[in-house]
């Protein structure tokens, strides 16, 4: 299971920030190691970003995102306390689901 | 040595048979689940190829598209990207580095309530052209801008 993410959701006037940093090695599968043998592809492929349940953000990521992805994303007409929940898919099946409220 | 990478990229892609064939409706305006990954449009390594997997083909320019990017990336591992859109009804933002092996970096669809607002950060791989294609409306939108990378150097 991959490291718990950071997740920050912060309200300015009527708008909320939320800053992710996800926690992953997001290899694209072009690299090579010290012996020569390619290092497989992981990354992270889908990302969902959901305020009090419904989604507000859906994305598709490939390996050109960099290591330990940061992302930033607005949302309109938020309020302190919302529920913000955001889960990523990566190739190989794994995921991670964490939630923040906005402050 | 491209033929070995090849097949690691198809081995590695083999969890995304089903979003192969999925591809071509991959950007209705639904919710993108893991199986729905655009492979297509991914693994292109023509922006053509991409922008057309996309079904983002004959973007035009507008001012209300904006991208903020670095002149000059001293690190290419990591060149912050930010693009928002104030074009009304923008639905999604794709975010492409040009001269990258797989030119497509990041789809975003937005909804119920979410800016078209994206910050992102991206690996490029040498000095290219980084652009930003929307959709709104139906229409596509584009706007472009060059980052300079400078590879283990000091900078300037």
């Amino acid at each position: 299971m991959a490291d718990p993410m950071k997740i920050r959701a912060q309200l300015k006037g009527d708008e909320a920030v939320i800053r992710v940093l996800m926690s992953h090695p997001m290899e694209t599968g072009q690299r090579k190691d010290g012996d020569g043998k390619t290092i497989p592809a992981h990354f992270i492929q889908s990302i969902t970003v959901a305020v009090n349940g419904k989604t507000v953000v859906s994305g598709q990521t490939g390996g050109s995102v960099s290591r330990n992805p940061v992302f930033g994303f607005k949302l309109k007409g938020a309020k302190a306390g919302d529920k913000v929940a955001v889960s990523w898919i990566d190739n190989k099946g794994d995921k991670r689901t964490d939630e923040t409220t906005v402050a | 040595m491209d033929m070995l990478r090849r097949t690691v990229l198809k081995g590695a892609g083999a969890t995304g048979v089903l979003a192969g064939l999925l591809a071509a409706g991959v950007l209705k305006p639904t919710l993108a689940y893991a199986n729905d990954w655009n492979k297509a449009a991914f693994e292109a390594k023509e922006l053509d190829a991409a922008l057309k997997a996309l079904g983002a083909e004959g973007a035009a320019e507008h001012k209300d598209l904006v991208m903020k990017a670095p002149e000059i990336a001293e690190n290419g591992a990591v060149v912050p990207i930010d693009v928002s859109s104030a074009i009304p009804n923008t639905a999604s933002i794709a975010i492409l580095v040009l001269k990258n092996p797989s030119p497509l970096t990041s789809v975003f669809e937005f909804s119920n309530g979410a800016m078209a607002d994206v910050a992102v950060r991206l690996k490029v791989a040498q000095t290219s052209v980084i652009r930003a294609v929307a959709k709104a409306d139906g229409k596509v939108y584009s706007t472009q801008k060059e980052v300079k990378v400078t590879v283990g150097g000091c900078g300037g």
